[in-house]
């Protein structure tokens, strides 16, 4: 009630809110002035704020306040920084020569980085985060390479690509045979190919008859031994890395149907520092010959 | 009954009455507002110059932490060249502290947790002992506030010239010393910025750097805040700090007991106060009179503005500052000092019923305190004097998990980090045990030709290396095998070593 407010509570000399629980009053103490004095700097501040950034929306935008930052802009920003800050190291990486590259550690840990960051933003999703492939698209980590494992290999398949459509891309495929050979020889040289990297062979496998067929038909490109021919992206096939799967079924299907996975072309979409540092990187993962 | 039950029945009732009520307490928010002041000012604080026993302490404390403060960044250690010849060095860029002989790296900063334990423990320990002597003595808000009252009577002369000038209309002189305190005020918040800034760079150089405009914004914008927050703090918000926005004095509250000594005013004496007079009439006819003459002289030097003869008070910092004063009173009165004293209510208690007085300071809390700190000192010590140089840790590839060779061969690669905390170079070599025949290869190092790989550190750093181990065992590995990598290093033989997993299909 009204005049319970003036209740002034005889320990403090403070005056009460008034307000009465079971014989509790509560104390009305004051706040400190320069506590409103600091609520009122801080809407001080906060008109400031409207005035120096963008803060009120609008119909089509919002006010654009005196400095017109946005986080956008501030972020081209930062990247032009970044840009400049690494530019040094990017006119080396540009003019390097591949082996120089590989020779010198700084550039090499710069080009690893690079390419690390790059080759999860273009690479990784065919190649796998680690580079460690699937069925179709290449291990990058293994010692085997259809088209060449130095680094100015890797840097031309990267460049123009595989089978990509460009002029100077990596061609040859390994073509259907179906209607070609006959089932059951199809049959035979699959069992061939299996047994060439020392894969036991199905019963009752014609070894023989596979042989011939292989002579026949595939060792222009794979090589009489079956050792393969990097001009032409023809696979090893005595080595114990398959591709597409070592089980008979896959290899029939591959040879009734052939094969061509593509590998896109970079040049133009990636600069040419990138270019190289990627490759270095592949390089890198280990499989990468002298 | 409560309010709100007689407001509902009383409105069954007597409807006119609420309307009555209302109308009342319409013309006393016209009058007052609702609840009272919402807001006051805070009472200006003169604080009076005292010497004594515990204003030399005070004066001693400052000395000494305000002289570590601002002198420390100037003090030179010897490190060699590799390293910064600063004793006091928190390098950001870098990513370094350097304390004296101690250095530290970001992923140590489990010491920081040690030292603030360390901190908050002590904080209770001298709880415990004394009540809150850290804001008395030690605390940063005292100490700069109380360079500031010197600062403020140097200018503007002691509490009673002061609050006479401060009464009185403005004239030349009084803006002359107004003026020539926020400037000493302002000096001394600058340098205090200034010198804060200075733990974070070479001091000598940064100086330098300040002195021709060189140096970096960030130098700038630091010593500004540092001077704005010490002038606002230390100038001007003083006792506010304490009794507003420091939690300490509520958590300090909750974990005291009966036994901590407090500055207490010893009413067991000092009660009846009355003039000296008078004591000497109410003894004369036998009846009691306490030794306090009511002088104010207690109230007058307490920077808080607090009366300690109201008992313990949550403005009381502890400085000890009335204890000084009222001795000096009472060696005028030829009576025995000690009438505001650190001491007990416990001990007030007991000199009324005539108990020895009892002064514990060995209790059950200080003591489990004193071991926490001497557990957490003894572990950070032993752990720092026994820490090792080299380091090594491991990164398994996530993928592939292992990679087939052409040959069948299984392979899994690492990257691998290797610390190296020496001012100086060094070489390390690197081997695994867990399979039978394993090779290891290193991408980017090329081989030596004695065939040992070698993996050179520098000074202070660490190196981050790719490596692969290849499996030539014939018979097909288990998924996983735990294997152990030793890192050695070949000068000292200084071992380091990690466990990690070769998998296979």
């Amino acid at each position: 009630m009204a005049d319970e407010h003036k209740d002034i509570d005889a320990v403090t000399g403070t005056a009460t809110t008034g307000h009465d629980w079971d014989g509790i009053r509560e104390l009305n103490t004051p706040l400190p002035r320069w506590w409103l004095w600091t609520f009122y700097i801080t809407i001080v501040w906060a008109i400031g704020y409207w005035v120096v950034y963008p803060a009120w929306p609008l119909l089509t935008g919002s006010t654009e306040g005196v400095t017109a930052w946005h986080a956008r802009s501030a972020v081209v920003t930062d990247l032009a920084e970044l840009k400049t800050q690494r530019g040094p190291m990017m006119d080396k990486l540009s003019s390097a020569a591949l082996s120089e590259i590989a020779g010198s550690p700084q550039l090499l840990d710069f080009a690893r980085a690079q390419g690390r960051v790059a080759f999860a933003d273009n690479c990784a999703p065919c190649h796998g985060a680690g580079g460690g492939g699937t069925k179709g698209y290449p291990n990058l980590n293994d010692d085997d390479w259809l088209w060449g494992g130095k680094l100015d290999d890797i840097v031309q398949t990267l460049r123009f690509g595989i089978r990509s459509g460009h002029d100077k891309a990596r061609q040859g495929n390994m073509p259907p045979f179906a209607g070609v050979i006959k089932p059951n020889e199809i049959s035979a040289v699959a069992d061939f190919a299996r047994s060439l990297s020392g894969l036991p062979p199905e019963k009752g496998a014609d070894l023989a008859l596979g042989k011939k067929v292989f002579a026949d038909n595939c060792a222009v490109c794979h090589g009489p031994e079956g050792k393969g021919n990097r001009e032409l992206g023809s696979p090893n096939l005595t080595d114990k890395i398959w591709l597409y799967g070592s089980d008979k079924a896959t290899i029939e299907q591959g040879i009734l149907n052939g094969r061509g996975g593509v590998m896109p072309n970079w040049e133009g979409r990636l600069s040419e520092p990138v270019i190289k540092a990627l490759a270095v990187y592949v390089y890198t993962f280990g499989g990468g010959e002298k | 009954m409560t309010a709100l039950e007689e407001l509902a029945k009383s409105a069954e009732v007597h409807p006119p009455r609420i309307a009555a009520a209302r109308a009342a307490e319409k013309a006393y928010e016209a009058e007052v507002g609702d609840d009272g002041p919402l807001y006051a000012a805070p009472k200006r604080i003169y604080p009076q110059s005292v010497r004594g026993r515990f204003r030399t302490i005070k004066w001693i404390v400052l000395a000494i932490t305000l002289g570590i403060y601002y002198l420390l960044p100037f003090v030179r250690w010897d490190r060699g060249a590799d390293a910064p010849s600063q004793a006091v060095l928190i390098d950001f860029p870098a990513r370094r502290f350097y304390f004296f002989f101690i250095e530290l790296w970001p992923q140590e900063i489990y010491y920081l947790t040690g030292l603030l334990i360390l901190a908050a423990i002590g904080l209770f320990l001298m709880n415990a002992l004394a009540g809150r002597i850290w804001c008395g003595y030690l605390c940063p808000q005292t100490v700069w506030t109380d360079l500031f009252f010197a600062i403020e009577r140097f200018t503007e002369g002691d509490r009673r010239e002061h609050m006479k000038r401060d009464g009185q209309p403005w004239t030349l002189e009084k803006y002359a010393r107004k003026g020539a305190k926020h400037f000493l005020w302002l000096m001394v918040a600058w340098w205090t910025g200034g010198a804060w800034v200075l733990y974070f760079a070479d001091a000598p150089t940064l100086v330098k750097e300040l002195a021709t405009g060189e140096a970096p914004f960030a130098a700038y914008l630091w010593i500004g805040i540092l001077t704005v927050s010490t002038y606002t703090l230390a100038g001007h918000m003083r006792e506010q700090v304490c009794l507003y926005m420091c939690p300490w004095p509520r958590i300090q509250a909750a974990l005291t007991d009966e036994y901590a000594l407090n500055v207490t005013y010893r009413y067991d004496r000092g009660e009846p106060r009355c003039s000296v007079k008078k004591a000497e009439q109410l003894r004369s006819s036998g009846q009691p009179a306490g030794d306090c003459v009511d002088c104010l002289q207690c109230v007058h030097v307490c920077p808080t503005g607090v009366d300690i003869r109201g008992g313990a008070n949550l403005g009381c910092i502890q400085c000890g500052l009335c204890i000084d004063a009222c001795d000096r009173v009472m060696e005028k009165l030829a009576r025995p000092t000690g009438l505001i004293a650190y001491d007990t209510d416990l001990n007030i208690q007991a000199r009324r019923e005539g108990r020895p007085m009892v002064f514990k300071l060995i209790r059950w809390r200080t003591s489990l305190y004193a071991a926490i700190i001497a557990i957490a000192g003894g572990i950070m010590i032993f752990t720092l004097a026994t820490r090792d140089s080299e380091g090594i840790s491991i990164i398994h590839d996530r993928n592939p998990m292992f990679v087939r060779m052409s040959d069948g061969a299984l392979r899994n690669a690492y990257t691998v980090r290797i610390v190296n905390k020496q001012l100086k170079s060094r070489e390390f070599i690197l081997s695994v045990d867990g399979i039978p025949s394993t090779l290891i290869d290193y991408v980017g190092l090329p081989p030596r030709a004695d065939g040992r790989q070698l993996i050179t550190v520098g000074p202070d750093q660490t190196k981050e290396v790719r490596v692969m181990v290849t499996d030539y065992s014939p018979t097909p590995p288990a998924p996983s095998t735990t294997v152990l990598f030793s890192l050695i290093d070949i000068d000292s033989g200084a071992i380091a070593q990690m466990r990690d997993h070769f998998f296979g299909p």
